[in-house]
C-alpha cells in the first residue's frame, strides 16, 4: 500500500476518537457473511466458539451421566447393556477430560488473557484458528464413532491390554487414541500462543509483578501442557502402532511391559489435573479482588504456589499405580509427593481466606461460586491426602471413593470457579448482564446437587463398590445409597439446565452492562463490553497490579501505532519495555484447509498406515499456503 | 460323602447375617483390613476436623464486622503483617498434619504383613471374566484347582501369587486386605490372613471388559480341620452318579457344550476353564461367575438338571 | 474514561530480529514439546531396556556404518547453518540464497543416507519390543528432519522471490537455522541410543 499525496494519518496519536475507531475497525474487523465467519483470526471469536463448544461437551457429557445414574439405581437393571454401559461410562470420561475441562479453561484464557495484559490479539492468531477447528474435528470424530455403536469402551485411561491389539475388538480403541491426537494438538498450540502472548505482547510496563494472577496461572499451565501432553502423545500413537502395524511396546511376551502404558499415560495424567485446576485457582484470585474491594492477598505466595504445584505435579504420577505391585520404597517416595503438594494448595486457601476476611465481600452469583468451591474443592483435597497413602489406597483404589475425590475436586475445584467466571466476564463478552437472582438458584441448586450425588459415593467406595461396573447384585448394601445419588443428580441437572437457559436469555435480553460493571481492577474492564475487534483505540500502559483502581479517572496509553496495517507491541519478558512493533495477521481461511487436510490424515491413519505417507503431502501445501507472503501492509518490515 | 450338605443350615445362617457387609472395608476380618480400618478412621476424623476448622474461618471471613475501606488499594500495613503470620502459622500446622499423616502411612504399610515362603500358598489367575485358582502342591496329583471360590485356613498367613492370564484385573476382598492388581508379564503378591471364620466377598476391582461387573468371588475362612478336609475333599473325583437320572445328566453335560468350558475332575469333561467338581451351595446360590447363567448344579449328591 | 498518552511507540522498528520476535519464540516452544517428546522416547528406550534379560532382545546390535555417516552430515552441516545465521544477521540476500541452498542440499544427503539405515537396524519393528522402540526412534527423528527440509526448501523459494528482501524474511532464516541447530542436537542423544547403549 503506498501512501497518497496528501500523506493520510496513519498514526493512532494523529486521529482523534471517532476517526481512530472507525480507521481500526476497518484493519481490525471480520466482515460478515459464511467465509469471513470460516476466515476470522480474532481471539474474542475464536475463544467464543470455544467456549461454546465446550459447553455444548458438557451438556452431552451430563446427559450421558445421567443414563449411568439412572441405570445403577436398582440393583441387575436392564436399562443399558454392559456393552453400551461401558461405551457411556467411557465417553462421560473422555468427553468430560479431553473436550471439555481443559478446553473449555483454554478458550476462557484465550479470550480473556490479550485482554487482560493489555494486547490487541493473541500471538499467532492463525494458529489459534486452526486449533479450533481441530479441537472440532476430535470432539467429532468421538461423537460420531458413539452414534455409529463404534465408541470407545476401554475406560478413559484405556489401560493395555484390554485396548491393546489382542483384546481390544475393532476400530474403537483407535478411534480413541486418535482422538487424544486432536486434542492434544489443539492444547499445545493454545499453550504456545498463550506462553507467547504472555511473555512477549504485555502492555508496557506490565513487569513479571503486575501481571493479573489469572495470566500466571495460564503461563504455568501452558508450561505443564507443553512437558506432559507429549507422553500422553507418545503413548497413544503406541497404541496405534502396536494395534495398526505390529509394534510390540506393550505386549510382555515380545519384551514390552503392560505398565508402561500406565507411566506414560499418568506421567500425563496427573499434570492433566493441574491443567484443569490452576486456570480455576487463577479465576478464584481474580474474582475475589473484585467482590471484596481489596487486593488480593499474598500475590507473590500465591505466584509461588502455582509454579510449585506445577512443577510438584510431575512427581506424582505413579500414586494412580499403587495397586500394581511396584516397590514398596518407590511407591512410598510419590506417597510423600502426593501429598506435598496439597501445601501449595493450602497457601492458596489461605491467602483467599486472608482476602475474604480483610475485605468487603459483596454476595454477587461470582462470589457464591468461590464460596461453594473453597467449601467442596477443600473435601476433595483432603480425601486426595487420604487416598496418598499406599496402603489406604489399597482399599479405596478403583471405587466409588476415588469417583467422589476425583468429582469433588473437578467439579468443586474447577467447574466452581468456572460457572463464577462466566457470571464475572459473560457481561464483558455479551455487553449484557445475567440475572442475579436466577445466579442464586443456579448457585443453589448445584451446590446442593453436587453435594448429595457425590459425598455419599464414600461411602459406597468404603462398602465395597467397585468402579466401572454395569450392574451390581441386590444382596450388596448399595442400593439405597444409589437410588439416594441418583435421585439427587436430578437437582444437579436441574442446576444446570437452569444455567443454561440462563446464559443463552442473558445474551440475549440481559440489561446492558456498560464497560465496567463490578468496578473491576484489570484491564479487560477499560474497553466496551463487548471489546471492539481491536480491543483497545490505544494499548494501555500500566505502572501496578490493579490499573483500573490506581487510575480510577484517567488511563495512561501508548501512541504511535499504525492505524493502517494490524500492529501490537512486542515489550521485553521482565520489564515489559516496548520492544518492537509486531504485525499481527489478517484473517485467512488457510488454517481452515489445514486442519481439514490434517483431519483427513489423522482419520485416515486410524485405518491405514498409508496415510502418514500420503496424508501429510495436502497438509504440507495448506501450510505453504498458509505461510506465503501476500504481500498485504502487516508484511512490512 | 462330605459334609457340605450338614453345613447347609448353619452356613446360610451365617450368610445371610454377614451378607450386608461381606465385601467392605469397614467390616474388617483380616488383619490387614482392620490396620487399614484403623488408618481410615483415624485420617478421615482428622480431616473432618480440619475441614471444620477451615469453614469457621471462612464463615467468620464472610460474617465478621469490619471498617469500611475508601479506596480498594489501601491498605494497613499492620493488618497485613498480621495476616502474614496467620497464613504462615497455618501452613506450618498444615505441613506437620501432612507430615504426621504421611509418616502414620509408612508405618500402616510395615504392618501389613508379607507372607515368607513357608506359609501356604495359592495362585490366582485372573482371566475374561473369572478366577482360576489353583492349590499347589509339590506332589502334582496333589495340586487342585477351583473357579471363583477360595478356602483358608482362619489365623495363619496365606500367600496369594496373582498373575493376569489376559488383561488386567485386580483381586479385592475387602473385609480381608486390599487390593492387588493382576498384570499380564507380571507376577505379584499378596498377603492375607483372616482372623475370624466367615465368608467374605471378592470383586474384580480393575475394569477388565464386558462382564467386568460380574466378576465375583468368594473367600471362605475356616478352621483348619474344616479346611483341611475341604483340601482332601476337592483332591478326589467327583462321585459318580448314584442312579440312572443322575447319570443321563452326566452324559448330557458332557455329550453337549457345557464340557468345553466346565471341568469336572474324574469325568471326560477337563477342558482348563473353570473348573465346577465341587461348586458349593454357596458358590452355587449366590455368584454369576460368568456372564452364562449357572447350569449345572453339581454339588455332590443333588441331581443335575435335564437339558 | 479519560487517556493520556504516556508512551510513545512511533520510532520503535516494524519487526523484531531474535528474542524481540514471536516466531523466535514459538520456535523455542515448538522446540521444547518435541524435545520432551525426544526425552520421552529415549526414556521409554530404557525402561523397557531394564526389563530385558538380554539387550538387544535375540538380534545383534544394529550396524554402525549408515548411522555414523549420518551422524558426521549432520555435524559438517552446522558450518553452514551457522554462516547462514550470521548472513541473515547482516541482511545479505545474496549470501543467504547460496545458504538456503546449500542447507537444502544437507537436508537431503542425511535423507538418502537414512534409507540404507533402517535395515541396518538389523530387527524389524514387529519382531519385539526392541525393534520396535529402535524403529521408533529413528523414525521420529525422520519425521524431524523431513518438515525441517519442507520449512527450508519453503525459505529458500521465498529467498529467490520477490518477498525475498525484507527483514521479516531474515528473520525466518534466523528461526530455521536455530532449528536445524536443534535437529542436529537431538540427534546425538538418539544416535547414543540406537547405536552404542546394546554396545555397552
Amino acid at each position: 500500500m503506498t501512501d497518497s499525496v496528501l500523506e493520510p494519518k496513519t498514526r493512532d496519536n494523529e486521529l482523534d476518537r471517532p476517526l481512530l475507531e472507525a480507521a481500526l475497525t476497518e484493519t481490525w474487523k471480520t466482515p460478515s457473511g459464511f467465509w469471513n465467519t470460516l476466515s476470522t483470526v480474532d481471539h474474542k471469536i475464536i475463544g467464543k466458539r470455544y467456549i461454546f463448544t465446550a459447553f455444548v461437551f458438557l451438556a452431552l457429557g451430563g446427559i450421558l451421566a445421567g443414563l449411568m445414574r439412572v441405570q445403577l439405581a436398582q440393583p441387575e437393571a436392564r436399562l443399558l447393556s454392559a456393552d453400551r454401559y461401558n461405551q457411556i461410562f467411557t465417553m462421560h470420561g473422555a468427553n468430560m477430560m479431553f473436550l471439555f475441562a481443559v478446553p473449555v479453561m483454554e478458550a476462557v484464557a484465550i479470550y480473556l488473557v490479550p485482554l487482560m495484559v493489555g494486547t490487541r490479539n493473541i500471538a499467532f492468531p492463525r494458529l489459534n484458528a486452526f486449533s479450533y477447528w481441530i479441537y472440532l474435528a476430535g470432539g467429532l470424530l468421538l461423537w460420531i464413532a458413539f452414534a455409529l455403536d463404534m465408541g470407545p469402551d476401554v475406560g478413559w485411561f484405556a489401560y493395555v491390554p484390554l485396548s491393546g491389539p489382542q483384546y481390544g475388538a475393532g476400530k474403537r480403541a483407535d478411534i480413541w487414541a486418535q482422538m487424544i491426537t486432536f486434542t492434544e494438538l489443539s492444547a499445545l498450540a493454545v499453550s504456545v500462543e498463550l506462553v507467547v502472548t504472555i511473555f512477549k505482547q504485555r502492555a508496557p510496563g506490565m513487569s513479571l509483578d503486575r501481571i493479573p494472577l489469572f495470566a500466571w496461572a495460564m503461563l504455568v499451565t501452558s508450561f505443564l501442557v507443553i512437558m506432559a501432553m507429549p507422553a500422553i502423545m507418545v503413548a497413544s500413537t503406541s497404541l496405534i502402532l502396536d494395534r495398526l502395524v505390529g509394534t510390540h511396546l506393550f505386549n510382555p511376551v515380545e519384551g514390552g511391559d503392560a505398565l508402561l502404558w500406565q507411566h506414560l499415560f499418568w506421567f500425563f495424567g496427573h499434570p492433566e489435573v493441574y491443567i484443569i485446576f490452576l486456570p480455576a485457582a487463577g479465576m478464584v484470585s481474580t474474582i475475589l479482588p473484585t467482590f471484596t474491594g481489596r487486593p488480593v492477598f499474598g500475590y507473590l505466595a500465591l505466584v509461588m504456589a502455582l509454579v510449585a504445584t506445577g512443577v510438584l505435579s510431575f512427581g506424582l504420577w505413579v500414586h494412580h499405580m499403587f495397586v500394581t505391585g511396584l516397590p514398596r520404597l518407590g511407591a512410598s517416595f510419590f506417597t510423600a509427593s502426593s501429598t506435598a503438594i496439597a501445601i501449595p494448595a493450602g497457601i492458596q486457601i489461605f491467602c483467599w481466606l486472608a482476602t475474604l476476611w480483610d475485605g468487603k465481600p459483596v454476595f454477587k452469583t461470582p462470589l457464591l461460586f468461590v464460596i461453594g468451591f473453597i467449601v467442596t474443592f477443600v473435601i476433595g483435597g483432603l480425601t486426595g491426602v487420604m487416598v496418598a497413602s499406599v496402603p489406604l489406597d489399597t482399599q479405596v483404589h478403583d471405587t466409588y471413593f476415588v469417583v467422589a475425590h476425583f468429582h469433588y475436586v473437578l467439579v468443586g475445584g474447577a467447574v466452581f470457579p468456572l460457572l463464577g467466571a462466566i457470571y464475572y466476564w459473560l457481561p464483558k463478552i455479551t455487553g449484557r448482564m445475567m440475572s442475579e437472582r436466577l445466579g442464586r438458584w443456579v448457585f443453589g441448586l448445584i451446590f446442593t446437587g453436587f453435594n448429595l450425588t457425590f459425598f455419599p459415593m464414600h461411602i459406597l467406595g468404603l462398602e465395597g463398590m467397585p468402579r466401572r461396573i454395569y450392574t451390581y447384585q441386590p444382596d450388596l448394601p448399595w442400593h439405597g445409597l444409589n437410588v439416594f445419588v441418583s435421585a439427587s443428580s436430578l437437582v444437579l441437572i436441574a442446576g444446570f439446565l437452569l444455567f443454561f437457559f440462563e446464559a443463552i436469555r442473558s445474551a440475549r435480553q440481559g440489561l446492558p452492562a456498560g464497560p465496567n460493571p463490578w468496578n473491576a481492577p484489570t484491564l479487560e474492564w477499560a474497553t466496551s463490553s463487548p471489546p471492539p475487534s481491536y480491543n483497545f483505540p490505544r494499548l494501555p500502559v500500566v505502572n501496578g497490579l490493579y490499573p483500573l483502581w490506581e487510575q480510577p479517572t484517567e488511563l495512561f496509553v501508548a501512541g504511535g501505532l499504525r492505524v493502517d496495517r494490524r500492529e501490537l507491541v512486542v515489550t521485553s519478558m521482565a520489564a515489559a519495555e516496548p520492544e518492537a512493533r509486531e504485525a499481527s495477521p489478517r484473517n485467512s481461511i488457510w488454517p481452515l484447509w489445514a486442519a481439514l487436510a490434517t483431519t483427513v490424515t489423522l482419520i485416515w491413519s486410524i485405518f491405514s498406515p498409508w496415510a502418514v505417507v500420503w496424508g501429510p503431502i495436502p497438509v504440507a501445501i495448506t501450510l505453504i499456503g498458509w505461510f506465503w507472503p501476500k504481500g498485504t501492509p502487516e508484511d512490512e518490515s | 460323602m462330605p459334609n457340605y450338605v450338614r453345613l447347609l443350615p448353619p452356613l446360610s445362617c451365617l450368610l445371610l447375617a454377614s451378607c450386608s457387609g461381606w465385601q467392605s472395608a469397614l467390616n474388617a476380618h483380616g488383619t490387614s483390613a482392620v490396620n487399614l480400618k484403623q488408618l481410615i478412621i483415624l485420617i478421615v476424623a482428622l480431616c473432618s476436623l480440619v475441614w471444620m476448622l477451615v469453614m469457621v474461618a471462612l464463615i467468620g471471613a464472610l460474617w465478621r464486622r469490619r471498617p469500611e475501606r475508601i479506596l480498594p488499594t489501601e491498605l494497613d500495613p499492620r493488618r497485613e503483617r498480621r495476616m502474614s503470620s496467620a497464613v504462615i502459622a497455618a501452613t506450618i500446622a498444615m505441613t506437620a498434619v501432612i507430615g504426621g499423616f504421611t509418616v502414620a502411612s509408612f508405618f500402616t504399610t510395615r504392618a501389613l504383613g508379607v507372607a515368607g515362603p513357608d506359609d501356604l500358598t495359592v495362585k490366582v489367575g485372573g482371566s475374561q471374566w473369572w478366577w482360576n485358582i489353583e492349590y499347589l502342591n509339590p506332589q502334582s496329583d496333589k495340586s487342585f484347582r477351583t473357579a471363583n471360590e477360595i478356602h483358608i485356613p482362619v489365623g495363619r498367613n496365606v500367600r496369594f501369587q496373582l498373575e493376569g492370564d489376559d488383561v488386567i484385573h485386580s483381586f479385592w476382598v475387602p473385609s480381608l486386605a486390599g487390593k492387588q492388581d493382576l498384570i499380564p508379564g507380571r507376577s505379584n503378591e499378596l498377603t492375607i490372613r483372616a482372623e475370624h471364620a466367615g465368608i467374605y466377598r471378592g470383586q474384580c476391582a480393575e475394569f477388565c471388559g464386558l462382564q467386568h461387573a460380574h466378576m465375583a468371588f468368594l473367600v471362605i475362612a475356616e478352621p483348619q480341620e474344616t479346611f483341611a478336609n475341604w483340601v482332601e475333599t476337592q483332591r478326589q473325583h467327583a462321585d459318580d452318579p448314584p442312579d440312572e437320572e443322575r447319570a443321563a445328566g452326566r452324559d448330557a453335560f458332557i455329550a453337549k457344550a457345557c464340557a468345553s468350558c466346565h471341568t469336572i475332575r474324574g469325568t471326560s469333561a477337563s477342558a482348563r476353564p473353570v473348573p465346577i467338581s465341587h461348586m458349593s451351595a454357596a458358590a452355587n446360590t449366590l455368584l454369576l461367575a460368568c456372564s452364562k447363567p449357572p447350569v449345572a448344579r453339581s454339588r455332590p449328591g443333588s441331581p443335575i438338571r435335564k437339558h | 474514561m479519560k487517556e493520556r498518552v504516556a508512551v510513545d511507540l512511533s520510532r520503535l522498528p516494524l519487526h523484531g530480529m531474535g528474542r524481540a520476535s514471536v516466531t523466535w519464540w514459538g520456535t523455542a516452544s515448538f522446540m521444547l514439546i518435541e524435545g520432551t517428546g525426544f526425552a520421552l522416547v529415549v526414556a521409554v528406550y530404557i525402561y523397557l531396556m531394564s526389563l530385558a534379560p538380554t539387550w538387544p532382545i535375540d538380534v545383534p546390535p544394529p550396524d554402525l556404518l549408515p548411522g555414523t555417516i549420518v551422524t558426521l552430515i549432520l555435524i559438517v552441516s552446522l558450518v553452514p547453518n551457522y554462516l547462514t545465521t550470521r548472513w541473515a544477521e547482516r541482511q545479505d540476500l545474496r549470501k543467504v540464497r547460496i545458504g538456503m541452498v546449500v542447507m537444502s542440499l544437507f537436508g537431503i544427503a542425511p535423507l538418502i543416507v537414512r534409507i540404507f539405515e533402517f535395515p541396518a537396524l538389523r530387527v524389524s519393528w514387529d519382531t519385539n519390543a526392541y525393534g520396535s522402540i529402535v524403529w521408533i526412534l529413528l523414525g521420529l527423528h525422520t519425521t524431524h528432519i523431513i518438515t525441517d527440509l519442507v520449512d527450508t526448501f519453503v525459505l529458500a523459494a521465498l529467498m529467490f522471490s520477490r518477498h525475498g528482501q525484507n527483514r521479516r524474511r531474515f528473520g525466518d532464516v534466523e528461526d530455521n537455522t536455530m532449528y536445524w541447530n536443534f535437529v542436529v542436537a537431538t540427534w546425538i542423544p538418539i544416535y547414543g541410543c540406537i547405536y552404542w547403549i546394546p554396545r555397552l
